[in-house]
């Protein structure tokens, strides 16, 4: 497993204890979970999302992650709907191993309170928070 | 104890190498009023051959080979090629653990991959499982799983579904909310399904074929008289070898399949063990209970086998697993699969017609006779009879004279009072059988 | 370590039964019929089932291949952690398979069936006599459903006095067949964690315990091998607010005739018949989990129960609190009969002894190997210790890496990544059926992989090179399952 500064944490995207990671740059939202989340499950090998249209609750589970001996939930990091699902992770789950920014985003949703976004951490932040859990 | 090969010098070497001075240090913790206060009163160690002869005493208070027995019912009589025992007995396979380690157990792993492939064929399905304990619990299985899939909240069950397994189900249930809506029978023996376009919130059907009266359902009218994106086809059954000859549930409708195999070579055992069927469509696969070994390869790219899809099983899914089995019937299982392999798709097909004819051939004496045979619906090798009201004194008697004439049917169907369900398989032969109407109708 | 005990041997490649079937062969002694043809109605009758044909010989050869393959306790030690890998003596498989037992129909009238109900009947008292408990069931097929046979004991118990509950106290060292029982019935379990000795705390019990939880499921000794020595306290905790304690016997191995589970106020227990009391594990199963109450749960026992009057044996259906039934019959009587002969040519002392000498092994393995391997927590264990890769992370040698390279030297691997709360955990537990010299072997063959981690750890990433495959591609069987042929 690779050590923290191995991590690929991009600067441009916000972060949950979950690790989920969140890109607010761009009209619709877009969800994933990181290269430490991905790292610590290993080969994946099956991703299971929501419908689009599911309405979901900061901290609802929007899906689950296997790996070949772990699952892992993942958790929404905002509120709202989710308008679109990575369709491509169904036959290649292996793409959040190897793309986990680019080709392995999960889903995209509207957010219906904007204002949580504050709540998510940078990447300074995260990379502390991630120091506390080693 | 020949089991041990410590001796007072190893004990003591060991005890110096962890610095400690007796064995009874290593229990130090044990708080005094947590601990035994004399040895368990068992009986002083026997030697192998007092063993033999106590063991031999108790299974001679068993019926002998010299009986004739006519007992079906969920267990049946049938020929073991002598290969099986032979081959089981070799501890490679007996004495292994689950198939964790893929490396060092590709012999269980195939096996089990050819297990999952045959049992899928005889039982037209897309894909078994590895095994659960028996068909009893299989039933509650598929049960759980149909629910999880369906999310309905009622059950229509058959009358003619083995009643134990219906018990175990109830057991099994009883802490959920699900409910059972029974299936009455009907005149010939078979299913009322009438009832069933009405039900709501039916999350699954369950059907015995040949059920517990030995008669042949309709599977597929029933599968037509459901809408199966809301509501499950569960058929059961207790005698596989039947499909060697009859169409398998999986061809006629069935979204799961389950029930017992101990008739695909495995010894009565007073019941246990037996092997839990259960084979799905494909699109359920991720809601299985139970391992499944998947083909994969090793790295050098030659083929190999491995457990899979494990995230649905407790030991990592843990509350939210499909089940909570780990240890299931494997060693069954392969028996199972070497009893196919041996007598192979010809061979399951003679043996599947010589036991219907058999089983025809008393049937056909009884009526001769003037017997009433009340279902009239096709049957595989087992069906009822109705005898007068006498025959109860004549049944003690017939015991007497190593003869056990079928199992009375009113402890089960309080309704059919002097009914027998009767069994016969390829293990009579045709004096056996006439010797056997003789008595029953003399 | 100069010499391993694995070395080479001709092992065949055996193609999968299919690819060597031919129409027109059969492996079974066919009967002749000798009574008269009697077709079924063609609509009834498939065409072909697709079972390969096969000669016998094909058969014989096919499946002594494939046990080549496999590693069982007659090959060598097998020290997987929890599962108590003991020797499974060969006169067990001779008693089981008399006549009078295999061929044994399970609904064969009482007065046909003494011999086995009389069986069966001792073998619930001498487990009784070994755990302290009052009452026994032998119809559990297997632990997790001994599990499931407590959970419901449990749910009719508190249906019973009118209160159901839904919670359940689950620790997080217990096995995941725990809290996946417990939720069968419906059950929410509530986790609790272990102090830093590796053991429950009454304190940690007593925060969380209440009127809505049904008990405690507790696995004794526990799965990082530590008699849980607060049990009594535990229990009384549990008790006075109304709940019940589940006892896991998965461990028992490490305290027959020791630990009196009543006295430590166990109110049910599970046994596993294949692990403690030798009955072999079979590639899976199957094993069978009786369930010991105490007196007062007796009458949820599942039916029938057998019944001994003037030494006439019957079976009863009779007790109305009863769970049901949870086999179609009485149970795996197969199992049973290989316990009893067990528990039969060990007598009570032995039983002891075995316990004695199991924990003496475990712990023997524990002093030797702290020395090269990360102990987390390093104290007296029973019949097991827990070791964890800390060592190894410079490296990047995992435990798996180490499990592999194990095999190389003829062992098969322990219990590796459980308990989850010691991270990359290695559980080894030998048994006292291993001899001394055996586990010196043992331990030479892990001082030497410790130190290939440090210094070849290509070798052991690379392994195991010796067995008929090489590691698994893991990912694809799951990403695109291949379930059959």
């Amino acid at each position: 497993m690779k050590d923290l500064s191995e991590l690929n944490l991009p600067q441009n995207v916000l972060y949950t204890k979950d690790h989920e990671w969140i890109d607010t740059t761009k009209d619709t939202i877009r969800i994933g979970i990181n290269d430490y989340a991905q790292d610590q499950l290993g080969e994946i090998v099956y991703v299971e999302l929501p419908q689009a249209g599911a309405c979901l609750n900061k901290g609802d589970v929007f899906g689950t992650v296997e790996s070949v001996k772990a699952v892992s939930e993942v958790f929404m990091p905002v509120s709202g709907e989710v308008i679109q699902i990575n369709a491509d992770l169904e036959n290649a789950p292996e793409l959040v191993n190897s793309s986990p920014y680019e080709k392995g985003w999960m889903i995209e949703i509207k957010a219906s309170s904007p204002d949580e976004i504050k709540t998510l951490m940078d990447r300074e932040a995260y990379l502390k928070f991630l120091e506390g859990i080693k | 104890m020949r089991y041990f090969s410590h001796t007072p010098e190893d004990i003591q070497s060991m005890l110096s190498a962890i610095h400690s001075g007796s064995m009874d240090d290593l229990f130090s913790m044990i708080p005094d009023n947590c601990r035994m206060k004399k040895t368990p009163d068992i009986p002083p160690p026997l030697s192998e051959w007092e063993l033999i002869q106590k063991m031999e005493e108790m299974s001679g208070e068993m019926p002998s080979s010299a009986y004739r027995s006519y007992l079906g019912a969920g267990r049946y009589e049938h020929y073991i090629p002598a290969i099986l025992p032979y081959l089981l007995g070799r501890s490679e396979f007996s004495t292994a653990y689950t198939p964790y380690q893929p490396e060092v157990s590709q012999g269980t792993l195939q096996a089990i991959y050819e297990y999952q492939t045959l049992t899928s064929r005889l039982l037209g399905m897309d894909v078994a499982n590895a095994s659960l304990y028996d068909g009893a619990s299989a039933l509650s299985e598929a049960l759980f799983m149909a629910m999880r899939i369906t999310k309905g909240k009622q059950i229509a069950m058959s009358r003619l579904v083995h009643p134990s397994f219906r018990k175990v189900v109830s057991t099994c249930l009883a802490p959920t909310s699900s409910k059972i809506i029974e299936l009455p029978y009907q005149k010939d023996g078979t299913t009322d399904i009438s009832t069933l376009k009405e039900m709501k919130d039916l999350g699954a059907v369950v059907v015995q074929s040949p059920n517990f009266f030995g008669c042949i359902e309709d599977l597929q009218k029933v599968s037509g008289t459901i809408d199966h994106q809301k509501t499950l086809l569960i058929a059961c059954f207790t005698e596989p070898i039947a499909f060697g000859l009859i169409h398998p549930p999986g061809d006629l409708g069935a979204d799961i399949v389950c029930g017992e195999g101990q008739s695909l070579g495995i010894p009565l055992s007073y019941g246990g063990p037996g092997l839990g069927m259960l084979a799905c469509k494909e699109a359920h696969v991720r809601n299985m209970p139970g391992r499944l070994v998947g083909k994969t390869t090793d790295l050098d790219g030659k083929p190999a086998f491995v457990l899979t899809l494990a995230t649905r099983e407790q030991h990592i899914r843990r509350e939210k697993a499909t089940s909570n089995i780990c240890t299931n019937s494997s060693l069954c299982a392969v028996t199972a699969l070497m009893f196919m392999a041996s007598v192979g798709g010809s061979g399951i097909r003679k043996l599947a017609q010589l036991n219907h004819d058999k089983s025809e051939y008393v049937k056909n004496g009884f009526k001769a006779k003037g017997v009433r045979i009340p279902f009239s619906a096709p049957a595989f090798n087992e069906f009822v009879v109705q005898f007068d009201k006498e025959f109860s004194e004549k049944y003690e008697k017939l015991l007497q004279e190593k003869i056990i004439p079928g199992l009375p049917l009113s402890g089960f169907y309080p309704e059919l009072k002097d009914h027998y369900l009767i069994c016969v398989t390829e293990t009579k032969g045709k004096a056996d059988l006439d010797h056997f109407m003789e008595k029953v109708t003399s | 370590m100069t010499e391993t005990s694995a070395t080479r041997g001709l092992i065949f490649n055996e193609p999968l039964l299919w690819e060597i079937g031919k129409k027109g062969r059969i492996g079974f002694s066919m009967p002749e019929n000798d009574v008269p043809d009697s077709p079924l109605d063609k609509r009834l009758t498939r065409k072909d089932s697709g079972l390969p044909d096969l000669s016998e010989v094909n058969v014989i050869r096919h499946f002594t291949r494939l046990s080549q393959w496999n590693f069982g306790i007659d090959s060598g030690m097998y020290p997987l952690g929890s599962c108590t890998m003991k020797y499974n003596p060969k006169i067990n498989e001779r008693v089981a398979s008399l006549p009078g037992f295999a061929g044994a129909h399970p609904l064969l009238p009482d007065s046909l069936s003494q011999g086995i109900l009389r069986l069966m009947f001792e073998l619930e008292q001498h487990l009784a006599a070994i755990t302290g408990m009052d009452s026994v069931t032998l119809q559990p097929s297997a632990g997790a459903q001994g599990e499931l046979c407590g959970m419901l004991i449990f749910h009719a118990y508190h249906r019973k006095n009118g209160k159901p509950r839904s919670k359940i106290i689950v620790p997080n060292t217990a096995h995941g067949t725990n809290p996946s029982s417990a939720a069968l019935c419906g059950y929410r379990a509530i986790g609790v964690s272990v102090n830093e000795k590796g053991i429950l705390t009454p304190e940690a019990v007593a925060a969380i315990m209440d009127e809505d939880t049904a008990g405690i499921m507790v696995t004794n000794p526990n799965t990082l091998g530590f008699f849980e020595e607060n049990i009594q306290k535990i229990s009384e905790i549990v008790h006075s607010k109304g709940g019940l304690v589940y006892g896991d016997g998965a461990n028992m191995n490490a305290v027959m005739g020791i630990v009196d589970m009543a006295a430590c106020g166990m109110d049910v227990l599970h046994l596993n018949l294949h692990k403690t009391f030798s009955t072999p594990h079979g590639g899976g199963g199957p094993g069978a989990g009786p369930v010991c109450t105490k007196k007062h749960l007796e009458p949820f026992l599942p039916v029938p129960r057998i019944i001994e009057e003037k030494g006439v044996y019957s079976l009863s259906n009779d007790f109305p609190d009863s769970i049901g039934k949870l086999h179609a019959f009485y149970g795996n009587v197969g199992i049973m009969i290989r316990a009893l002969a067990y528990i039969r040519s060990m007598g009570g002392e032995n039983l002891k002894k075995a316990s004695r000498l199991a924990v003496l092994n475990a712990n023997y393995i524990k002093e030797k190997l702290k020395k090269v391997l990360h102990l987390p927590y390093d104290r007296i264990c029973m019949h097991e210790c827990v070791f964890s890769d800390k060592n190894q992370n410079p490296t990047k040698i995992t435990t798996l890496d180490m499990a592999k390279r194990l095999i190389d030297f003829g062992f098969y691997p322990p219990t590796i990544y459980f308990p989850l709360i010691v991270k990359g955990a290695m559980m080894i537990e030998p048994t006292e059926t291993e001899s001394k010299e055996e586990i010196d072997r043992f331990i030479a063959a892990m001082e030497q992989i410790v130190e290939e981690a440090a210094n070849q750890p290509d070798l052991l990433r690379n392994a195991p090179g010796k067995c008929k495959v090489r590691r698994l591609d893991e990912a694809q069987a799951a990403r695109k399952p291949c379930l059959g042929g």
